[in-house]
């Protein structure tokens, strides 16, 4: 398959990644020429395999559900590039 | 004592015990080393400050008990150190200084080790040339015009050129490996789950690991040890006891069966990386190994996966860059998603963007079963590959690249052929294996060339093993001309 302007437009849009209409052109190619590479999988019949979803040959730990941090909100928010007091500041969403 | 930088961790370990050199004399040399090798591009923050301050406090105190007593390391800019700005060579982090600490540079310093910089990467680690890194990119000591490898460029370059003693990298499809064998250094990749992950700025999680670069592979051992260990603070990390690697490190490999498989013989591969395979066969098989015939033959498929698999991982682990809660944010946009388009377009580099692409595609809705459910099922048929294999060997001989470093520039025009650069090192990650790379020779042209050694899973002493008995009878040394300085 080939994966057309519109489409990496529409991907790119999912991804919240604005593209410059200017790079439109050589990140088709570049991204097809990928595409075309990772295709070589098509080769194979998988039909009967099972996919692989841990490489650990263990089931994820649980913990007990017990509090064991927290009270750290002035760290939380030192790195913010926007902080209002206690809380993270976004552009207006609600008018 | 001016030569103390360019001797291995070891005997660096050694001076400072029996007093031959102080801590801080010791990083004093470090620091006059890195100030005179900017041209390098090696480090993208450096604690010069805090080093001598922890040289002058473990003088007055010494505790040579340690693994890592009073020596200063640099460490690769993906390791969240706490009130250190950590960059990911990112511009998105270009100001972000954590709070906390990653568990494997706090088990460096619990050790006796302290901070002496951070090291530049590619861009999230997306790269095998750190030509991706927003801080531009890092020489590689062998020649002014050579990439160091990557993503760990940095790394291997500073290490190579003697601005640390040893360093850590990370490693999701080579980046420690690939880096190593450009700079004629020795990389491991540890069994996936055994270096906690807690604290390293994310890349693609089934597959990242940290782990040892360094000049040599009891280096690696020491290194190693201090490190690894179970962190309950990363899900995936192996419950076990801790090992230790560097006291039970022994250079008799008689009769360990190697594996030699037939699939990493590639087409247009230089003669000069074939010719390196069969001295490194010939080495392991005097010191009482046995050579032994595999076949893989799932290889060829192994980077096809790996572009499907971290790309995928990557752009969900990257959707945490929004702009908001820390990071980089643009002013530019109307509203709250314009924000978020262009905090992202602007904070991201060609590369890393790219692959968020890619990911998105693959895991979007009526594509995912054709790419990302495809590539587990044969990522499982790449581990058993490896699984059947090694009930008849104890460990696989294979060239760690399928070049020395190329030319600064050379591939950055074409995505694949820069992909192809890991396609030794891409299926040991899918499978979760550990490997060290070990420099083996040099090619005609001069540049270091490596040989990879994986093990089965938690196998680390027998990899090292072999790799030590290798680096006694291979007779190579790193010789570096100081051109920069």
């Amino acid at each position: 398959m080939s994966l057309d302007k519109e489409k990496i437009k529409h991907v790119a849009k999912l991804a919240r990644i604005s593209v410059d209409e200017a790079k439109v052109d050589s990140l088709t190619k570049d991204l097809n020429s990928i595409f075309k590479f990772i295709e070589q999988l098509n080769e194979l019949n998988t039909d009967k395999v099972e996919p692989l979803t841990s490489i650990l040959n263990q089931s994820l730990r649980s913990r007990k559900d017990e509090i064991s941090d927290g009270k750290i909100r002035e760290k939380i928010l030192k790195n913010s590039p926007k902080k209002n007091e206690e809380f993270f500041v976004v552009p207006k969403v609600v008018e | 004592m001016s030569n103390i930088t360019n001797q291995s961790l070891s005997e660096i370990l050694e001076s400072i015990k029996s007093k031959k050199i102080s801590s801080l004399e010791l990083t004093q040399a470090y620091i006059k080393n890195i100030e005179n090798a900017k041209k390098l591009n090696t480090f993208v923050t450096t604690t010069f400050d805090q080093a001598l301050e922890n040289a002058k406090k473990f003088d007055n105190k010494p505790n040579n008990e340690q693994l890592l007593s009073g020596v200063p390391l640099a460490v690769k800019d993906l390791f969240c150190t706490e009130n250190v700005k950590t960059t990911a060579g990112s511009n998105i982090l270009n100001n972000f200084v954590p709070s906390y600490e990653s568990t494997v540079t706090k088990n460096l310093w619990n050790n006796g080790a302290f901070l002496l910089g951070k090291l530049n990467c590619d861009e999230f680690a997306m790269g095998s040339s750190n030509e991706t890194s927003f801080f531009g990119n890092v020489i590689n000591p062998i020649g002014d015009h050579l990439v160091p490898g990557g993503s760990s460029g940095g790394s291997s370059s500073a290490l190579a050129a003697d601005l640390t003693p040893a360093t850590i990298g990370t490693d999701t499809g080579g980046s420690i490996r690939q880096p190593a064998s450009f700079t004629g250094t020795v990389g491991l990749k540890p069994t996936y789950g055994l270096c906690s992950r807690w604290g390293i700025v994310a890349f693609a999680s089934s597959l990242d690991q940290a782990g040892p670069m360094t000049k040599t592979v009891n280096d690696c051992s020491i290194m190693l040890e201090a490190m690894s260990g179970f962190d309950e603070k990363d899900s995936t990390s192996i419950n076990k006891k801790k090992e230790t690697y560097s006291k039970n490190l022994k250079d008799n490999i008689k009769g360990l069966k190697i594996g030699i498989p037939k699939e990493y013989r590639v087409d247009n591969m230089p003669k000069e990386i074939d010719e390196l395979w069969e001295k490194g066969k010939k080495i392991l098989k005097d010191l009482g190994a046995q050579l032994i015939d595999i076949s893989l033959p799932h290889t060829k498929y192994a980077l096809p996966t790996y572009y499907i698999v971290a790309p995928a991982e990557a752009s969900s682990n990257l959707a945490r860059y929004d702009g908001v809660r820390y990071g980089y944010r643009s002013q530019k946009g109307k509203d709250l998603i314009e924000m978020y388009e262009n905090t992202r377009s602007e904070g991201f580099g060609d590369e890393v963007k790219r692959r968020i692409l890619i990911g998105t595609y693959v895991l979007s809705s009526g594509y995912y079963d054709a790419y990302y459910l495809k590539a587990q099922k044969v990522r499982q048929l790449i581990k058993k590959d490896f699984d059947d294999s090694f009930t008849k060997v104890d460990a696989i001989l294979t060239p760690s690249t399928p070049s020395s470093a190329f030319k600064i520039g050379e591939k950055t025009n074409d995505p694949v052929s820069m992909y192809l650069n890991d396609i030794f090192t891409v299926p040991v990650n899918l499978a979760g294996l550990p490997a060290l790379s070990l420099p083996a020779g040099l090619d005609k042209q001069g540049y270091p060339l490596g040989l990879q050694l994986i093990g089965k899973a938690l196998d680390e002493q027998k990899i090292l093993n072999i790799g030590y008995a290798f680096e006694k009878n291979c007779g190579y040394k790193n010789e570096i001309k100081k051109w920069w300085s």
